[in-house]
């Protein structure tokens, strides 16, 4: 038996060649991860941070556990650029 | 904007808490694999995306590609074997396309299998490929000959973390990459160690720090020899020196938990993809980076970096020779930009070191900071290093 059951679900064809392109070069190795990728994201409640490629809760737990380990202060880090 | 992980996204292959239950509830009907402590520890190094972009242990495409070319099938640079191995007896009892329980030695579920090939390898050739040798001397070579005659690939969930002692240190590549990009640091050195931080390694740590945002001092926790200095004793160490030297402001210290392989040049690719999944832009490698013994030359980690497009790497690696300090020159230099005999040098072999710390003698502080000094002579008045 496996755990990772799937299910298809259709898409346009023209959104799917449009999206193959998209992915071109960006670590994606097919479409229908891209979309995995996605929806799981969406799932979880909001939009990807550009940088890090996290989602805002994602972030905002990081940042938590971060300060409570000492390694950030509770207000924004001072830049050191 | 911050460096792109290894393959372009960070891999998280950790169950969210709907997954891991339904996983858990699964297992009984599962077959099941018992897996060594090095083991788990890759497969919550692929779970966390410190191996991006691998999502589970190699099939062998990528194996033969590793041994051969230096690089996954995809083309993308990987220099380590990442694999699972099992006896031939284990391995015909498993259905390809099933999933598959990997537990520890006592039984308690670590991740989930799901396995798609079972093939054979050549011990010898993976020994002389990745470590140049097949000297059973060679620690990683000894293990080679212990391992089971089957591989398997695919890819992993992470179901159960295992306890981790150095917790409080260990941060992930998603955390780390929060942490710069919160600090503002847009360009970040990572220095690899598996010892006590000595003169030599500030020194170069701290050249390095001069031109970029901040530093990663990021010591190896995984397995190591015998004979390496404890890990507890080595935090204690990192502490006293970052509290006593370092520009707090500038400097991150967290942990690596991976396994030390002993393979010099290909691990020095191996330990920068990985800085690089980090959110690290630049990375350390000295001389006879993670070599052993006599099996590799003194600067063959530097050299291995010209096989590799650098754009195809993504890190910036930044070359260190052998650093001293000078008394003539009245500071720590190098054999690059110091001008006297090596008379000159205050230098120390790693036994010497160790004979004058276990009879409790401070090594001169041109050599180490008397604080970590201290903390090595009390820790190890504890063990037989």
């Amino acid at each position: 038996m496996t755990l990772d059951k799937r299910v298809t679900i259709k898409i346009p064809r023209h959104l799917y060649d449009k999206l193959k392109e998209m992915i071109k070069g960006t670590g994606f190795g097919s479409v229908n991860e891209f979309i995995v990728y996605v929806m799981r994201d969406i799932a979880s409640g909001g939009r990807l941070d550009q940088e890090t490629g996290l989602s805002k809760q994602e972030i905002d737990l990081i940042r938590k556990r971060l300060i409570a380990l000492g390694y950030l202060s509770n207000g924004k880090e001072e830049e050191n650029r | 904007m911050l460096i792109e992980p290894h393959g372009g996204r960070l891999v998280n292959r950790v169950l969210n808490e709907t997954w891991r239950k339904k996983a858990i509830d699964n297992a009984s009907k599962m077959a099941e694999i018992r897996i060594r402590d090095d083991t788990i520890t890759d497969i919550e190094n692929i779970a966390k995306g410190v191996f991006s972009p691998l999502e589970g242990f190699m099939g062998e495409s990528d194996f033969e590609n590793v041994l051969n070319r230096k690089s996954l099938s995809s083309g993308l640079p990987w220099t380590i074997p990442i694999c699972l191995d099992v006896t031939k007896e284990e391995a015909e009892r498993l259905e390809i396309g099933e999933d598959c329980v990997l537990a520890d030695s006592k039984g308690t579920i670590s991740a989930i299998l799901h396995l798609e090939e079972k093939y054979y390898y050549v011990k010898k050739e993976m020994a002389e490929k990745v470590f140049l040798t097949a000297d059973t001397k060679h620690p990683a070579v000894a293990k080679i000959e212990n391992m089971g005659a089957v591989l398997l690939g695919g890819k992993i969930d992470l179901v159960n973390e295992r306890f981790d002692p150095y917790r409080r240190y260990n941060l992930s590549p998603r955390e780390t990459r929060v942490l710069f990009k919160e600090k503002g640091w847009r360009t970040v050195v990572a220095f690899q160690t598996r010892n006590p931080v000595h003169r030599a390694h500030e020194y170069i740590q701290k050249c390095a720090l001069e031109i970029v945002d901040g530093l990663l001092l990021h010591p190896l926790v995984g397995e190591t020899k015998s004979d390496d200095i404890p890990t507890d004793i080595r935090i204690k160490c990192y502490e006293t020196i970052i509290r006593n030297y370092y520009n707090s402001g500038r400097t991150v210290f967290s942990v690596l938990p991976v396994n030390m392989r002993y393979a010099g040049p290909r691990e020095a690719i191996f330990h920068s993809l990985v800085r690089k999944n980090y959110g690290c832009t630049h990375f350390i490698v000295g001389r006879d980076h993670a070599g052993v013994g006599n099996y590799y030359g003194t600067y063959d980690a530097h050299y291995i970096f010209d096989e590799f497009d650098p754009s195809a790497i993504g890190i910036q690696p930044l070359f260190f020779e052998h650093a001293f300090y000078c008394k003539k020159c009245n500071g720590m230099a190098s054999a690059k930009t110091c001008p006297h005999p090596s008379e000159d040098h205050v230098f120390l072999s790693g036994t010497r070191v160790r004979e004058m710390l276990r009879r409790g003698e401070i090594p001169p502080k041109e050599f180490t900071r008397p604080e970590v000094a201290r903390v090595l002579i009390e820790g190890l008045k504890e063990t037989e290093i």
